[in-house]
């Protein structure tokens, strides 16, 4: 009996507010804009019995999803996020790598404060991390003081409010999931493979590229993984930090929803967004499973 | 033998440049004279003063801190049981669903998340407030409880749980007796996680809330988006000193029980 209960709390717990809300967000995908409380149609009315449940399936139909396909700010917004996110995964691997890289070899009595001080700031705010970005990247900005101190520049540096402050932003918010399955996969290799890749005549970069390289690459794939499925949904960094050019899904969304009010629009795009996210999440999957089949 | 070369010491120190310089600036600046958040006018706690007489956020602050807490406990007890299920469970019905359930939410985006909740709390007719950002937080974050718990159930021995119940516990009286206490530290760190989590959500809260609750990061995202101002400097500056005192704390103790085992396993060889 209390075998049941276990399972049956959160089982149901998760399916009253997790799938079900997810499919009324299906639901009003397909459903039409009203003038009225809730702003959709149609209704389900229970008293109209079978009838009503037949007439209510028949309104349904995909017009948000065809109007999604004709108008060009979805198609774009869809795009550049996903280009946005790919861009940003890349440019946050070519920093995180290095740094991986060197948190393993590193004396190991330094490395418990080395991965504490990379995972601190993943319990500090998200939106302070991402705030703390406006007052660096503004016109009159510390970057561009400290640029305008050097004499590299003589005149101030737009950044804030472009998509390249959103790269900024994801790689700043994001490095933590980078380097830690990197640094995990670093950590386990055994060095005497690099020794004897050396003493059969590889130079030092040579050994990296051939041995260290290939052996990280599930946390690479693991780390890429976690940076770019969140970064295609991002909300906060693209409205701080990314100005009215920066072209994302999620700010697309939440303005579908906020300010235009149309909730059958948002709940198409949200549909999309989530049939976009199903291919990473997959793949990334697959990784986790390969790589515990290999530890295991 | 690892060597650490000139190349590692100069990307791990640009690295960590990198990671703490904003936070080091925001932290610097929140004690400005001045109104003007980049130009420095001499140092000035009154920043501080300002927020402690800042009705609006204090009452953000309580709203949000009621939230993690009883989202995060309850968060705790489900996504502890739904850990055990999955790792103890065995075959029930919909075990597939359950699990898939478990691990959509992690990966989730949350505007989605937020619009789905949303439109579920207008379907039932429940008005928004702090009982329905506490059922949003409760469940995203009982997932990433289950998972953390999880991790630890699979690595540790089946054997003693069949022990006591051969012992004649009841299946309640051998997790309580055995299997918490072993689980505790993970069951701690993921109402840690679920009480970050839910202290930093933005997303999910604003579709959530309602106008008669409004969370801390709702009132600092409202105030951010007009530019910078010395006040959210302040709380920043708070925020991140609450959290490295936590982070450094628990990292101290555990590393002392570590270092208290190990010589509890020394003292055992010898003996």
């Amino acid at each position: 009996m209390r075998r049941y209960l276990v399972i049956a709390l959160p089982y149901l717990w998760l399916l009253g507010l997790f799938l079900v809300p997810f499919l009324i967000v299906l639901k009003i995908s397909l459903s039409d804009l009203n003038l009225s409380i809730p702003p959709y149609m149609p209704q389900l009315d229970p008293s109209a019995g079978w009838e009503g449940l037949k007439d209510f399936f028949s309104q349904l139909d995909f017009e948000n999803f065809v109007f999604l396909t004709e108008d060009d700010l979805y198609w774009k917004a869809y795009l550049s996020s996903l280009k946005i996110a790919v861009v940003a995964t890349l440019l946050t691997l070519c920093v995180g790598y290095p740094m991986a890289y060197g948190m393993a070899r590193a004396p190991s009595e330094w490395r418990p404060t080395l991965m504490m001080l990379v995972i601190l700031p993943f319990w500090t705010s998200f939106l302070i991390r991402v705030y703390s970005w406006m007052g660096i990247l503004s016109n009159e900005g510390f970057l561009n003081q400290f640029l305008l101190w050097t004499g590299l520049i003589s005149e101030p540096l737009v950044i804030m409010n472009t998509t390249t402050a959103v790269y900024i932003g994801i790689v700043y918010t994001y490095l933590p999931f980078m380097i830690l399955p990197i640094y995990s996969a670093l950590e386990k290799m055994d060095d005497s493979l690099l020794e004897a890749a050396e003493d059969l005549g590889c130079s030092r970069l040579q050994a990296f590229w051939l041995v260290t390289f290939p052996l990280s690459k599930s946390g690479i794939i693991a780390g890429c993984f976690l940076v770019l499925i969140p970064s295609i949904g991002e909300f906060v960094i693209p409205s701080l930090l990314g100005g009215s050019d920066t072209l994302m899904i999620g700010k697309v969304l939440w303005e579908e929803f906020f300010n235009n009010r149309d909730w059958p629009v948002a709940s198409a795009v949200a549909v999309i967004l989530l049939a976009i996210l199903v291919i990473p999440i997959i793949l990334f999957q697959r990784n986790e499973q390969k790589q515990r089949e290999a530890d295991g | 033998m690892r060597r650490f070369s000139w190349f590692n010491l100069t990307s791990l120190t640009l690295g960590f440049a990198f990671l703490y310089l904003p936070m080091l600036i925001l932290v610097i600046y929140s004690f400005n004279e001045s109104k003007l958040v980049t130009v420095w006018a001499g140092f000035s706690t009154k920043w501080y003063g300002e927020l402690m007489q800042n009705e609006a956020f204090l009452d953000a602050a309580w709203v949000t801190l009621r939230v993690a807490v009883i989202s995060s406990t309850i968060a705790t007890v489900l996504g502890t049981m739904a850990a055990h299920v999955m790792v103890r469970g065995g075959r029930f019905f919909g075990r597939t669903l359950f699990s898939g359930m478990i691990y959509a939410p992690l990966v989730m985006p949350e505007v989605i998340t937020g619009l789905s909740l949303l439109l579920l709390f207008i379907g039932i007719g429940l008005d928004r407030g702090v009982l329905t950002i506490v059922l949003a937080h409760t469940t995203f974050s009982m997932c990433y409880v289950s998972v953390v718990v999880s991790s630890r159930l699979v690595s540790f021995d089946k054997s003693l749980e069949e022990a006591a119940l051969d012992l004649g516990c009841t299946p309640f009286q051998a997790f309580r007796l055995v299997t918490l206490p072993i689980i505790m530290p993970a069951v701690i760190s993921g109402w840690l996680l679920a009480f970050t989590l839910s202290l930093d959500d933005l997303v999910i809260a604003s579709f959530t809330a309602g106008p008669s609750a409004t969370t801390l990061p709702i009132k600092i995202f409202s105030s951010v988006r007009l530019g910078v101002s010395p006040e959210i400097n302040a709380l920043s500056t708070i925020m991140i000193g609450i959290v490295t005192v936590g982070v450094i704390t628990t990292s101290i103790i555990s590393k002392r029980n570590i270092a208290r085992a190990e010589a509890d396993a020394r003292a055992a060889e010898r003996t």
